[in-house]
């Protein structure tokens, strides 16, 4: 009867570490407007694990990842703006507040507040975005959009394309997650 | 001593439950095998008049507006050699990001060029490393003007020069690129029987990253003894300037070179660098993505 206690908690911490999603193929794209032209790029290997348990949410995604219509563009925002060599990979940590009290088991929509660290170009701020979290099927999705100020990370942009590139860029976010084990 | 297991057991549990709260959660993931390849080794597919390790992308045309003026030692009569000009009026297309083809017309000698570059190998790092770009130059060149001697038969042949290039770029650091390219450019006629159809040169070339947007580039190339007319011609030599902006690249330069193809730059280059036999020249970059 002494191993009951073995068993029991092998079990619920079996089950703690089951209450994580994540996904590896994230979709993250931006939009650029302004009268002269659009940018638009795309990053669809964008990386996040959910912490159901404790509403910590993660993201990592690889600047070199992103694709854009015009291949010039890309080497310049690889080469120019993001200096992506030195600063391969934007972050975002943060917590969900509210995540641990759903329940993920019924479907629903769930509307929550995202808040923590947005890093990018090596320049950390910190965020609040809305985030509409779905469960469809046993499956869980999330959405979320929000804005960056290209200055706020300290990303130069020169006096010859600054009527090209809008000063604050719309970033789209959404992504299917898998249950981690 | 069950107990104990038990009592240790559950101590390493625990431990594992507080440190799964304070972890990386990314990390749970693992790292991803991927492969980082190099990108702007050079700013333009040209280092000045030797082509570089670049290639257009695919789907997108690269129209080429290269200048020289006059030599700068003709002194104030000549403008310092703003008052002659030769250009070449070219286009480059990207058929695969692989491979690419190009066409031009100089106006000095009238000679119609054609060329295609197809990049072998890329610079990576992580899951596949590689060293270097490699890529590889074959080019055609058709000399359209009058024959030198009217009372010789030529034949078409006579016109053209073929050139066979390997070119070696490593980009060293974020500033530094260098590239080696050996090359083999035959002539079908010559002038003297002193002059051999075949010759052999290696390119040396660089750049230096000075800002973001512009760097300094330079480039010499070494022709082998015994192959050219040392009396008339050079070694090419030349400096430059490349500024970037937006969709354009500008590339300003000195050269003792007044040709911009490579049967010409390499085996016909008159101007000695350093008694002044300097050409300024530009050559201009505008991209048009065709295909996207």
């Amino acid at each position: 009867m002494k191993y009951y206690w073995v068993f029991l908690l092998l079990m619920t911490s079996g089950q703690l570490s089951a209450q994580k999603y994540f996904t590896r193929s994230g979709d993250i794209s931006f939009f650029s407007q302004t009268p002269m032209e659009n940018i638009e790029a795309h990053n669809y290997k964008a990386t996040c694990v959910i912490d159901t348990e404790t509403s910590r949410i993660q993201w990592a995604v690889l600047i070199k990842a992103f694709q854009f219509e015009k291949a010039l563009m890309q080497e310049h925002f690889n080469e120019n703006y993001m200096e992506s060599s030195k600063y391969p990979k934007s972050t975002f940590e943060g917590a969900l507040p509210g995540l641990s009290d759903l329940d993920l088991s019924k479907d629903g929509d769930h509307n929550l507040m995202a808040k923590g660290d947005l890093t990018i170009h090596g320049v950390t701020r910190t965020i609040e975005t809305p985030v509409m979290l779905t469960v469809k099927g046993g499956a869980l999705s999330g959405s979320t959009n929000f804005e960056v100020a290209v200055a706020d990370y300290n990303i130069e942009v020169p006096s010859v394309v600054r009527e090209n590139i809008a000063k604050v860029v719309q970033v789209t976010v959404s992504a299917d997650f898998d249950e981690l084990k | 001593m069950t107990k104990n297991a038990i009592i240790g057991l559950l101590m390493i549990l625990s431990f594992t439950k507080f440190t799964y709260a304070q972890e990386d959660l990314i990390s749970l993931l693992g790292e991803e095998e991927r492969t980082d390849y190099t990108i702007a080794t050079f700013k333009a597919n040209r280092v000045i008049n030797l082509q570089s390790v670049e290639n257009t992308a695919g789907g997108v045309l690269d129209v080429k507006i290269n200048h020289r003026f006059g030599f700068i030692n003709t002194g104030i009569d000549e403008f310092f050699g703003l008052d002659q000009a030769q250009v070449r009026i070219g286009a480059d297309y990207g058929i695969t990001d692989q491979l690419m083809v190009g066409l031009g017309r100089s106006s000095f000698q009238k000679v119609v060029d054609g060329f295609l570059k197809y990049k072998l190998l890329r610079q990576s790092t992580g899951s596949k490393e590689m060293p270097v770009t490699l890529a590889l130059l074959g080019t055609t060149a058709l000399q359209t003007g009058e024959y030198p001697n009217q009372e010789i038969d030529y034949e078409f042949k006579h016109r053209l020069f073929y050139t066979a290039q390997l070119i070696v770029g490593r980009k060293f650091s974020e500033s530094l690129s260098l590239q080696l390219s050996p090359t083999y450019v035959h002539r079908n006629l010559v002038r003297t029987n002193e002059e051999s159809n075949g010759i052999v040169a290696c390119g040396f070339a660089g750049r230096m990253k000075l800002t973001k947007r512009t760097s300094l580039n330079a480039e010499y190339i070494y022709v082998l003894p015994d192959q050219i007319d040392e009396q008339q011609f050079n070694n090419s030599f030349s400096i430059g300037f490349d500024i970037e902006t937006g969709g354009h690249v500008f590339q300003l330069h000195f050269t003792n070179s007044t040709s911009m193809i490579e049967k010409g730059f390499i085996g016909e280059t008159r101007g000695d660098f350093f008694e002044g036999d300097i050409h300024f020249g530009f050559n201009i970059s505008r991209v048009f993505t065709l295909k996207r």
